[in-house]
């Protein structure tokens, strides 16, 4: 039973980031109709946010110590961030927290790289075949990652979770079991909540506002709306915006779970093309459904019973995909499919 | 208009041919001329070519392709380690595997067309590559990958006792066996790799025109054209693109097996989704639906990642070091980080830019080149009525150019 539920927990935060990415790119084929290779690059600049936003928090003010002086006999060198300078324990609260104050930080930027990518690049192609589109998106994914290779280098680069944060919760003992059988780290629940605000969020925009009424009307029939006076051209640009926030932000939670490295989005995407298949081409709930559920069955096949019963050979690597091919046999529109979407 | 195809098809051949056999005396003088990476632009161009028969043709965009260049290494480098060192077993057994393979992955991911099999495709290569990654390690070694050892069984041909690792042969030919002959202040340099591979390349570029030109080809092209409109014609065809799919696994399979026999190494990395994005570069890049496109695209790719991967900062400064001082660090701030380490960030932008501007690749671009030319050579001949030249055929404009992009697209 516990290891149970500690599987379907450490499922949890991957899936997790499996939905939020894939919620990303359900909204923008949804809308737009275009499979964007570049959404795995947007969410590993999520995560460099993050290290940028870091960096630019522990620029250091070096001062030389007059009466204390370090082992090795010279002065030592009393290294201060600046922030800490201008806004004593505040600043100190800030750079522990930074992972939270990058949010902030992630926002502006994601939506101004989401808007610049439609309108400078994407928009070009919707008339265009689906391959150019593919091809277009995959070359600019080669350069977002090749650009952040170059500058921040080959190596993760480790971000720390705040400091109240770090450690587990023993999950089993809150609901009545025994005590120490199921501890799940903080962070990791933290980030799963996280994403079901931001899912919530982005359902309850689409579902309750006029906004997400004309986007979800122009989803169905993008003509007549055009039709009706509405330009539909630029909510489809928010919504791009607003897909490239939602991947961004779920690359900025990730960091302490993952050290960004530069081949991270890439990974990420190729699982989450095969959860968007799964989950249903151009249905937002399969997505985020597809997403959770092969995040917990991915945690089941890493545990040692079923390597075990495989004859010693670990299939959580690919179980992914061997679910994907099952699916696409017996259910070839995916979970949630609706008939008419991407038939061809 | 065409000339018929049976002549121009024969030009193309022999001029193909003698380029390819003419390689070391070409690529001497760009500073190409050595034997690793001439065998690297003959083998990625069999690749290329592969790889266009399915997608060239059928317009199946797929993504997986590293996939059964891998699956061609592995089981080379298996033939070579078991059997003997002669690398006919081995390119056959590895077409072979790696047509199975193509079948069975086929079967599956061309259940949909379009954007859900590109993904499909992907995944595949994805899982193959953590499977030879990780899961099926005894196999393929992981991350460590395979070579050729000492203690190889190598039933046919018997263990090496000279206590050197042997390399691969074909019928006592050795592959990195080398002739330099010294020629206009050059080192020409004749490998037996590389002529080996040349000579499959010469074969399979053959067999690919064959295919152009084939019925079966034609309904390939059916299949891009209209599919939709085929199925009700009474056609089906999946067995087609069936058939297709395997045909180009097969021909990665061949590109992967040779790969394995010029260097006897296999790993993981060849199956990465990189891998499958270069080869789509190379098709794209040269054009795609044409014949010698992907040869001249791999070609370029592969000459470019090795000129530009090892030019450094010296070596730009050296370029503009006759300029003045503040203007020689603004110009090599600017363009360094383009080559050298960051040369797949100028890969990335020219395929942006060959994508957006030029989607028929260098070929399509060449083409239309000739055809102004050929435009303005035309009105000066015929003075200002130049207008009257289509008509005056009997072909409406609308023929033409259908004609046109046939004839560019086919050249």
């Amino acid at each position: 039973m516990d290891a149970i539920l500690l599987q379907i927990l450490n499922g949890l935060d991957k899936g997790s980031a499996y939905a939020l990415i894939a919620l990303g790119l359900t909204l923008i084929f949804g809308t737009l109709g275009v499979v964007n290779f570049a959404h795995g690059a947007l969410f590993m600049i999520g995560a460099f946010c993050t290290v940028t936003f870091n960096n630019l928090l522990s620029y250091e003010k070096v001062t030389i110590s007059e009466t204390e002086v370090s082992p090795w006999g010279t002065p030592l060198e009393i290294e201060t961030p600046y922030v800490e300078l201008w806004f004593g324990d505040f600043g100190a609260m800030m750079i522990d927290y930074s992972v939270f104050w990058s949010i902030l930080f992630a926002i502006p930027v994601m939506l101004l790289l989401g808007i610049v990518m439609e309108r400078g690049l994407i928009k070009h192609f919707y008339k265009r075949p689906h391959a150019d589109q593919i091809l277009v998106t995959f070359g600019l994914a080669i350069v977002l990652q090749e650009v952040i290779k170059s500058v921040y280098g080959a190596n993760p680069i480790p971000q720390p979770a705040p400091e109240a944060f770090v450690g587990s919760i023993d999950v089993g003992a809150l609901i009545g079991m025994t005590e120490n059988s199921v501890l799940y780290p903080i962070w990791r629940m933290v980030y799963f909540l996280f994403a079901v605000v931001v899912i919530g969020g982005i359902f309850a925009f689409l579902r309750y506002t006029t906004f997400g009424m004309v986007v979800r009307a122009g989803m169905a029939d993008r003509e007549t709306v055009g039709l009706l006076g509405i330009d539909i051209d630029k909510r489809f640009t928010a919504m791009f915006g607003l897909a490239a926030v939602v991947t961004g932000l779920a690359g900025v939670m990730y960091t302490p779970i993952l050290s960004p490295n530069y081949h991270m989005g890439m990974d990420f995407l190729v699982l989450c093309f095969v959860v968007v298949v799964v989950g249903g081409m151009g249905s937002l709930a399969g997505a985020v459904a597809a997403g959770f559920l092969l995040g917990i069955l991915q945690s089941f096949a890493s545990m040692p019973e079923v390597k075990a019963f495989l004859f010693g050979f670990s299939i959580d690597q690919v179980i992914i995909y061997l679910v994907a091919v099952i699916i696409l046999l017996t259910r070839p529109r995916g979970l949630m499919g609706r008939k008419g979407v991407m038939e061809t | 208009m065409l000339k018929t195809p049976h002549t121009s098809d024969r030009t193309l051949m022999i001029v193909f041919t003698i380029l390819v056999l003419a390689g070391p005396l070409i690529l001497a003088p760009v500073g190409a001329g050595y034997p690793d990476l001439m065998q690297r632009f003959v083998i990625y161009g069999i690749f290329a070519i592969g790889f266009n028969i399915l997608f060239g043709l059928t317009g199946y965009l797929s993504f997986g392709h590293a996939a059964f260049l891998g699956v061609g290494s592995y089981s080379a480098i298996w033939m070579l380690k078991l059997l003997s060192v002669n690398i006919v077993p081995a390119i056959i057994f590895s077409v072979v595997v790696s047509g199975l393979f193509a079948l069975l992955i086929g079967y599956i991911s061309l259940r949909r067309s379009g954007i859900y099999f590109s993904i499909l495709t992907l995944a595949f290569a994805q899982m193959s590559y953590n499977l030879a990654y990780s899961v099926l390690t005894p196999i393929t070694n992981g991350e460590t990958g395979l070579q050729l050892e000492l203690d190889d069984p190598r039933i046919l041909d018997g263990a090496s006792e000279s206590g050197q690792v042997a390399s691969p042969s074909l019928f006592g030919f050795e592959m990195s066996d080398t002739a330099v002959v010294p020629f206009l202040g050059m080192d020409l340099q004749f490998n037996v790799g590389f002529y080996v591979s040349a000579l499959i390349l010469i074969g399979m570029f053959y067999l690919s025109l064959r295919i152009f030109r084939s019925p079966f080809g034609m309904m390939l092209r059916a299949i891009k054209s209209n599919q939709t409109r085929l199925n009700y014609t009474g056609f089906n065809s999946r067995p087609y693109a069936l058939t297709a799919f395997v045909i180009s696994g097969m021909y990665a399979g061949l590109a992967g097996a040779l790969l394995v026999c010029m260097d006897p190494l296999a790993g993981a990395e060849r199956m990465q989704w990189t891998a499958s994005g270069e080869v789509v570069l190379m098709t794209i890049m040269g054009g795609a639906g044409t014949l010698i496109g992907p040869v001249l695209g791999a070609g370029i790719i592969k000459y470019f990642e090795n000129i530009f991967s090892r030019i450094n900062e010296s070596v730009v400064e050296g370029w503009f070091s006759a300029l003045p001082e503040g203007v020689t660090d603004v110009l090599v701030a600017v363009v360094s980080p383009f080559l050298g380490s960051g040369w797949h960030i100028s890969l990335g932008l020219i395929f942006m830019l060959v994508v957006i501007f030029l989607p028929g690749g260098l070929v399509e671009g060449a083409g239309r080149l000739m055809n102004l030319v050929v435009r303005l050579w035309q009105s000066r001949k015929t003075g200002a009525s130049q207008s009257d030249t289509g008509p005056a055929d009997g072909v409406t404009p609308a023929e033409e150019v259908s004609h046109r992009s046939v004839n560019t697209r086919e050249s």
